[in-house]
């Protein structure tokens, strides 16, 4: 399949921006991913909801071309992921959890870097990374090692780094994870910002639900492997009566509640919780 | 940064020629990471030089003047260990990239490093590569210190080119070894003990300080299959004009660097999806 054709798959009026049909992954005998079916369409601002160990990052990792799906298919704008990897790597800005810019590089480094394993052309690539900079407020920190920088201006030089390369899709695993209450208000004020100017699709996966609920157009919440409920969040909270919160929805679909998550899955993401903390504390 | 959605660019992987142009471009890219970050921190670049300042110095002296170990007529025990000593100092900062690939997996580094249009080949190709740049880098501190100290190294401009290729491809080849390693063990401290436990036999079992025909029959053997013996011979026959089969030098290196970036590139999923 040919990028072009991509565009307008025959059949489909519009191409989905994302779209997994009967995806399942397992680690050995545990299903991480349990048969799961999602669509989201361009330009939607889209949550994947969940306790740890409910599946999502494994979710986010198909999608992102690093795990093949032991069945079923991922397809970003209509191009598969498993079968052509390169293609959907130049369609993704991808923010992973951990704050993962280079501390020995400064912030101009680090957005140029992604500028140019994307292959953005020698003579735009100055005017690239200076615009991604800007609009993530972080020119006069520019030429500072990102070592010196904050949390919340470190998440702001990822969402650089991803947008360099104008992506049509931006993955965000838990964008707000490990940051205070301020920086996250200000992050959040960011991808809004480039939502309403760039007409990006974003996936996002959280396990917060108040965040979920101020921004997210639309939310799958996740549990085991499989999607509970999908919709937008008012009529989630609707749909159980006047004053619930998402959280009763989450409950009310799972009979579980986030402070309780499943053993299942849990070390694993205990472990990498304790190496971020080691590393930033 | 244009509003409208991004047209899909072609990929250039599927075309041999332009592929090769891409994985050129990667390599030049992480080359380029890691020259900035040498500009910006230049104290590894002084405390690395410590070790081969001491061998030179302290035992190379020494074992000079004692005459311990018979050396060709007119080249000087310290002359004769200063290509052993800036393999072991390429061989020392290359073993360290697989403790610094296990960091970059913790810190999220190398999965977003992984979404980037760059098979996982030309990925380790280019780490490969940018620790030959730090290898050559440091190889320059080494070699004015044994010009300082007397050693005569050669001034042909080519020779000395030759003896940096195989200064990047020795580095090229542990830095892969070690990131094989790190996508067995998994965990910086365990790869820490390997690197410990394999880099002074590595050292010992090549021709590095005493030529390998004083060595007992096994430990021959054992140097014969150690690349870094060719990588020293290679050196010493450009550096100091040792006889040496510079083409034999050069294949083993290569395939062995070859080879490595395979193993490498293969263990690098197991490494990041953990």
């Amino acid at each position: 399949m040919t990028a072009g054709a991509a565009e307008k798959a025959p059949g489909e009026i519009t191409t989905q921006a994302v779209r997994c049909a009967d995806l399942t992954y397992r680690f050995g005998t545990q299903t991480a991913v349990d048969h799961v079916d999602l669509s989201i369409a361009p330009g939607e601002l889209f949550g994947l909801l969940g306790p740890n160990g409910a599946g999502k990052t494994t979710t986010i990792r198909m999608l992102t071309t690093l795990l093949k799906p032991a069945t079923g298919t991922v397809s970003v704008s209509g191009i598969d992921a498993a079968a052509h990897p390169m293609q959907v790597r130049r369609l993704i800005g991808y923010v992973p959890q951990m704050l993962s810019a280079d501390a020995n590089l400064t912030g101009l480094e680090n957005v140029e870097l992604f500028a140019r394993l994307f292959d953005v052309p020698r003579r735009t690539r100055k005017d690239r990374v200076a615009t991604a900079l800007a609009a993530m407020g972080l020119t006069e920190a520019g030429t500072r090692l990102a070592g010196t920088y904050s949390g919340g201006m470190i998440r702001r030089l990822e969402l650089a780094q991803a947008l360099v390369n104008a992506p049509r899709l931006l993955v965000l695993d838990e964008p707000t994870v490990g940051l205070d209450p301020i920086a996250r208000g200000d992050v959040w004020d960011y991808i809004q910002r480039l939502r309403a100017e760039h007409q990006m699709t974003v996936l996002m996966t959280t396990h917060y639900m108040d965040e979920a609920d101020a921004y997210c157009d639309r939310v799958s919440l996740m549990h085991r492997g499989t999607i509970r409920t999908t919709g937008r969040p008012a009529d989630l909270r609707a749909g159980l009566g006047d004053g619930a919160t998402l959280d009763d929805v989450f409950r009310h679909y799972t009979g579980d509640t986030l402070d309780n998550p499943p053993e299942e899955g849990g070390i694993r993401d205990v472990r990498r919780a304790r190496r971020t903390a080691r590393r930033l504390g | 940064m244009t509003s409208a959605a991004p047209a899909v660019p072609p990929v250039a992987w599927d075309n041999p020629i332009a592929g090769a142009r891409r994985l050129a471009n990667r390599i030049g890219t992480l080359c380029w990471v890691e020259l900035r970050k040498i500009r910006h921190d230049r104290t590894e670049l002084y405390t690395r030089a410590i070790q081969p300042a001491l061998w030179l110095l302290i035992y190379g002296e020494t074992f000079t003047h004692i005459h311990a170990i018979p050396t060709p007529k007119g080249i000087s025990y310290l002359a004769y260990i200063t290509p052993g000593i800036l393999a072991q100092s390429a061989l020392f900062i290359a073993i360290f990239y697989g403790i610094q690939i296990i960091w970059e997996r913790d810190a999220g580094v190398l999965t977003k490093l992984m979404v980037t249009p760059t098979p996982r080949s030309a990925l380790i190709s280019g780490k490969a590569f940018a620790a030959g740049v730090r290898s050559l880098v440091q190889g320059v501190v080494i070699v004015v210190l044994a010009a300082i100290l007397g050693v005569a190294l050669t001034a042909n401009p080519l020779k000395l080119a030759a003896a940096a290729v195989i200064l990047v491809l020795g580095s090229a080849f542990f830095s892969c070894l070690s990131m094989s390693i790190a996508g067995i063990a998994l965990a910086r401290d365990r790869l820490m003990g390997i690197g410990q436990a394999i880099t002074m036999p590595l050292f010992f079992s090549s021709s590095a300080l005493y030529p390998t025909r004083l060595m007992p029959g096994w430990l021959q053997a054992i140097s014969k299959v150690n690349p870094l013996t060719y990588q020293i011979e290679a050196l010493r026959g450009l550096l100091i004009g040792m006889p040496t089969t510079l083409w034999l030098d050069t294949v083993v290196l290569a395939g062995a660097t070859v080879a490595s970036i395979t193993c490498a590139s293969l263990l690098l999923p197991r490494l990041a999806n953990r």
